[in-house]
């Protein structure tokens, strides 16, 4: 199993939304490579013909009735936002498109 | 007089109910041990004086008009800085989370005002409860009440000095791969991860949502389990809660045996990296087991050696996923918004300041690990270890009631000693971090002092899924036997802060 | 904003190139409370009044599967022909936006509840194209955002944005087709019909009020062409929130002869999301999908698996109401009309509308003559559905019942139905306010024919001789005189009486 690259690092911290500094990245790509050369043993069982479990209970089924609950006020919706306006969370120019 | 921060919850709930002490009168006992001593431990992030002392005298009201109290009725509890509380600050240990005030109650904190708790404060945490020694804290380290040098365990450090250091009898931790466990062995408390979905996680800030799980502190089995009673069972707010009876844990608590059970020991949890004391410890506890009646089964759980490692991908993937909402857009910090930068920009600005560097780590590993091209290989690996976990423990359940072993490797190490080798760190949840992967319920419990160091060593009882009375019915045998052994609680024995 | 594009003439573009499209349709269910959430969904709250702890994202707060949109889907899903998932689960989508509260959208991934389908669409000829589709899927909606300080409103150049999460959490299906090959030069057309067959099916089910104009449902146009006689698709391009029928058609077109300007002039197209702008028809570029976006999908653990009972699925396949291509197929017979007019109707996305103005009341052939005329070219002149228009059923039935009792006439008729569809009340309160009744008072009627009779003596004395196609004039006074509110039959009548001839 191939190790991290302080560019896969650079990589990731940006999809992470990450604005590493550059001792950082040098210091977890070398942390990281350790931990991924430890963790990537998992891959003994790649082959094994088990099913994966992504969850420790066997629950299925789980639903409410649609029915309406109160929800919070506006005022306590935005009582944590950093900037409101117009009873709307303010936040900086948006520049990408979803 | 009574020493009133030294009572049991349990003793200390049945003289505010029969009138001998006022729930004022504990409470203000236990802010005043707070006061006088959490300099020194910083078990505490936000003490909540004012809606303590208001919980504390609507029951004296209550008792006065002669309502009917709850078992814990106006006992003082220490509550992990995880749990959201209306009106009361929590940050989860993070710069992050810093001043937010939530709108809305945890289930669980919820449960504790309904019960007459008196939440006395936010307990310090390693930041959202990634660590195993509460250094991982944005607002500094906790110290162990055995020896303020060393760490209290984590992430739950904060919760367990508190009871460690008379502080509360009753506390909340959280458990994803060992947080209650480890804090409890590393402090001579008592500790219970339930069974997955046996307490709600609404309002608990996740980590990793398909392990964590929020459980009882206390200083003995019987208040673990009048706690566990109280935050436990289903919520329909949390689509992963059980939807069933809570297990009979006080009665279990009240009725320790361990008579004509099969204990199993299984040879995974044992090698190197485990301190001579511990296994010591470990050993004298396996032989009272046998003296007390049990019958000790060796097992073979092969998939327990791959633990560690499906863990660290499992969690890490989870967190970075739950903690993509800590965006500077709706709550929390928000670092560089000059006008001129992008909302993308002051995410990734907040989110570097923000976190810490365990959270980065994880954050950062766990993008990694989900990433297409190593979905399959990490991933995908770590969840078929998980279905192996499982299978090992249900073989090993067919062979025995409970499974015993360490806690931890060791005893509480230095604070600093492991701050900069994540993968030593990682260690100190070796045997706690299976139940967590298969969902089962464990304990800890103290077992005595490790001869090399003076130190607490846990002994940890793990129970089958929705069968956590029978860690209660051992723990409260283990602990009967070792307390007439040792002619007092083990606490006894810290230091006098 | 809009930046000249070259394009081949369309005729040429498909001389060359064979086109394959891709919809992907998102439909906002009409369940009174979001996907995950207690929260309301009704439209038109005050920012964020509509939002709890679950749908804010908020730290500890935990998602519950609403289970009328678990049935919605299925429902889609059966109605769609497709399998239902025995055991599927939620997906956790992540990437960053601000209008998505947990940056992450709770989703479907590898295991959709409903995949392997196929909708038969009946295009302008009769021809019966089907559609195969790949898979539905349930997902949660995004928030709004208010772009402030640019000068359009839009996300370029404003300084900040204001976030409503009202929507957020929103039930949404989305339903993918599988690459549609094969339609040629009708491509287009078939993927006009294909998403106006799907909003008929969604209304007939019951799970949405599916109106394009409110954002109920949107689609994206995916498309690439590839030379004719080859088999490998080209590089496709993706045009978003395509909002109404008529665009999704005009997307097409428009796409297809740009891809064939680029590639007939060497070059190569670039996959992108595109933007469509119903102004002129075009699209312009977005973002650039390569392929390094990863959106880490991975099964939402905070959620359990959906494992549909099987007696649930055939419960609701039962339940099923009548498919609308069936049903269009008895309306027709019903009203008489021919498979033309009947396509039309439905292309007018008229046919939910007459049904119900019929059910007010109305007879069938009033009730499609305003639907399809008025009304039908008022919303084309807006680029709506005929139902997206300001004005219900009951208030066509009523126009249609004035006009049946003489109260008005067809021309008073146009102008009631232009005042409610200017917001100015209903059709009685429009008649009141712009004084639009036929002059009914005999009286009034007999002094405007006296009048009419006495200033034209000449064309009255015609009408005595027999000519009476005469009368015409002398109507044309009356209705003059009367600005148009007089009842033209009961004028002719009243002149006829007067002047002692009758019809023959
Ligand atoms: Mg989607
Ligand atoms: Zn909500």
């Amino acid at each position: 199993m191939p190790g991290i690259t302080r560019e896969e690092v650079v990589h990731l911290a940006r999809l992470a939304r990450l604005e590493l500094s550059s001792n950082e990245l040098d210091h977890f790509a070398g942390q990281l490579d350790d931990i991924i050369g430890a963790v990537a043993r998992v891959s003994e069982v790649a082959d094994q013909d088990v099913p994966p479990t992504s969850h420790p209970l066997p629950l299925t089924n789980v639903m409410r009735a649609d029915e309406v609950r109160p929800s919070l006020t506006p005022e306590q919706a935005l009582s944590g936002a950093p900037a409101q306006e117009q009873q709307r969370f303010k936040v900086p120019q948006i520049l990408g498109e979803d | 007089m009574v020493d009133i921060i030294k009572l049991t919850a349990a003793e200390t709930a049945e003289k505010i109910a029969s009138g001998e002490l006022t729930a004022v009168e504990v409470t203000e006992a236990h802010l005043a041990r707070i006061d006088a001593t959490d300099e020194k431990v910083h078990a505490f992030l936000h003490v909540d004086r004012e809606g303590a002392l208001a919980q504390a005298r609507a029951v004296d009201a209550k008792r006065a008009a002669g309502e009917k109290l709850g078992p814990l009725a106006g006992v003082p509890l220490a509550l992990k800085d995880i749990f959201t509380t209306v009106g009361v600050p929590t940050t989860v240990g993070s710069k992050i989370l810093e001043g937010w005030i939530p709108p809305y109650d945890a289930t669980l904190t919820r449960k504790l005002k309904e019960a007459d708790v008196v939440i006395l404060g936010k307990t310090n945490m390693d930041e959202f409860a990634m660590g195993s020694s509460t250094e991982n804290s944005a607002y500094g380290p906790t110290g162990n009440p055995w020896d303020l040098t060393r760490i209290p365990g984590g992430s739950g450090g904060g919760s367990a000095a508190a009871l460690a250091a008379f502080q509360a009898p009753l506390a909340i931790g959280t458990d994803t791969g060992g947080s209650i466990r480890q804090p409890a062995a590393v402090t001579g408390t008592v500790g219970v991860k339930p069974t997955y979905g046996g307490v709600s996680r609404y309002g608990m800030v996740a980590f990793s949502s398909s392990l964590d799980q929020g459980g009882p502190c206390a200083r003995t089995v019987l208040d673990a389990a009048l706690l566990h009673e109280v935050i436990a069972g289903h919520d329909p707010l949390d689509s992963t809660s059980i939807d069933a009876p809570v297990p009979p844990v006080v009665e279990a608590a009240r009725n320790g045996s361990v008579a004509g059970m099969r204990v199993g020991v299984v040879k995974q949890f044992a090698g190197e990296g485990y301190q001579a004391g511990v296994v010591q410890r470990f050993n004298e506890s396996v032989e009272l087991l046998k003296e007390l009646g049990a019958e000790i089964v060796e097992l073979d759980c092969p998939s327990f050696d791959l633990a560690m490692a499906a863990y660290y991908l499992i969690a890490p993937s989870e967190c970075s996923s739950n903690l993509a909402r800590f965006d500077a857009m709706r709550y929390g910090l928000r670092v560089g918004d000059d006008g001129t930068r992008s909302a993308e920009d002051v995410t990734a600005l907040t989110r570097e300041a923000g976190f810490g560097d365990e959270v980065k780590r994880r954050v950062i590993l766990g993008t990694y690990a989900l990433s297409s091209g190593y979905y399959d290989a990490y991933y995908g690996s770590a969840q078929k270890v998980r279905t192996l976990i499982s299978q090992d423990f249900e073989k090993s359940f067919e062979q025995v009631d409970v499974i015993v072993s360490p806690t931890t490797p060791t005893t509480a190490f230095a604070i600093g000693e492991r701050t900069d080798d994540p993968l030593a760190m990682y260690l100190a949840d070796l045997c706690t971090i299976p139940t967590n992967l298969a969902g089962n319920s464990a304990m800890s419990l103290p077992c005595g002092l490790a001869p090399e160091d003076g130190l607490p060593v846990g002994l940890q009882i793990i129970a089958p899924a929705m069968k956590d009375d029978r860690l209660y019915k051992v723990g409260a045998a283990v602990e009967a036997a070792f307390v007439a052994r040792w002619g007092h609680p083990l606490l006894e024995e810290a230091p006098s802060l | 904003m809009t930046t000249f594009t070259e394009l081949l003439s369309y005729e040429d573009a498909l001389a060359s190139y064979d086109p394959v499209m891709g919809l992907e349709v998102h439909v906002e269910l009409g369940t009174r409370t979001k996907m995950f959430c207690g929260c309301s969904t009704e439209l038109g709250g005050e920012p964020n009044s509509q939002t709890c702890p679950t749908c804010l994202g908020l730290p500890g707060s935990l998602p519950v599967v609403n289970a009328i949109g678990v049935e919605s889907a299925i429902k889609i899903g059966l109605a769609l022909n497709c399998e239902i998932a025995e055991w599927c689960r939620f997906a956790r989508k992540n990437y960053f936006y601000p209008d998505m509260p947990k940056n992450f959208q709770t989703s479907q991934y590898d295991e959709p509840i409903a995949f392997n389908g196929y909708l038969d669409v009946q295009l302008e000829d009769g021809e019966i194209f089907r559609v195969e589709i790949e898979r539905a899927h349930m997902e949660e909606d995004t928030g709004k955002s208010l772009h402030v300080g640019g000068a359009t409103g839009r996300i370029h150049g404003a300084s900040h944005s204001l976030l409503d999460y009202n929507r957020a959490g929103i039930p949404l299906i989305e339903i993918v087709t599988k690459p549609i090959e094969g339609a040629g030069e009708r491509a287009p057309e078939v993927a006009k019909a294909y998403v106006a067959e799907l909003r008929e099916l969604i209304k007939a089910l019951g799970v949405s009020e599916a109106r394009m104009d409110k954002g109920q449902m949107r689609c994206d146009v995916n498309l690439s062409l590839r030379p004719h006689g080859t088999k490998e698709f080209g590089t496709r391009s993706e045009t978003k929130n395509v909002n109404s029928l008529r665009s999704v058609e005009r997307a097409a077109r428009f796409e297809i002869q740009r891809h064939a300007a680029v590639l007939s002039s060497g070059g190569s197209i670039v996959q992108e999301t595109r933007h469509f702008h119903e102004e002129d028809g075009s699209t312009t570029a977005g973002r650039i999908k390569d392929n390094a976006e990863d959106y880490r999908y991975f099964p939402e653990p905070d959620l359990v698996p959906v494992a549909p009972a099987r007696e649930w699925v055939e419960e609701l396949r039962t339940g099923l109401p009548e498919m609308p291509r069936v049903r269009r197929n008895r309306l027709r017979e019903e009203w008489g009309v021919s498979e033309h007019d009947m396509q039309s109707i439905l292309n007018a996305g008229a046919v939910d509308s007459i049904v119900a103005t019929i059910e007010e009341g109305a007879d069938s052939a009033a009730a499609r003559k305003w639907w399809m005329g008025e009304l039908a070219r008022n919303a084309n002149e807006q680029g709506v559905v005929v139902d997206e228009l300001p004005i219900t059923p009951a208030q066509v039935a009523r126009v249609a019942a004035l006009v049946a009792a003489g109260d008005l006439n067809d021309k008073l008729a146009r102008q009631v139905i232009e005042g409610v569809l200017a917001g100015e009340g209903t059709p009685d309160e429009v008649v009141e306010k712009r004084g639009l009744k036929v002059v009914s008072d005999e009286g009034a009627l007999g002094a405007a024919v006296d009048e009419a009779i006495a200033g034209n003596a000449a064309i009255a004395d015609k009408i005595r001789g027999g000519k009476i196609a005469a009368v015409g004039a002398l109507v044309g006074a009356v209705m003059k005189t009367t600005r148009g509110q007089a009842d033209a039959a009961r004028v002719k009548e009243l002149i006829l009486e007067r002047l002692g001839v009758s019809e023959g």
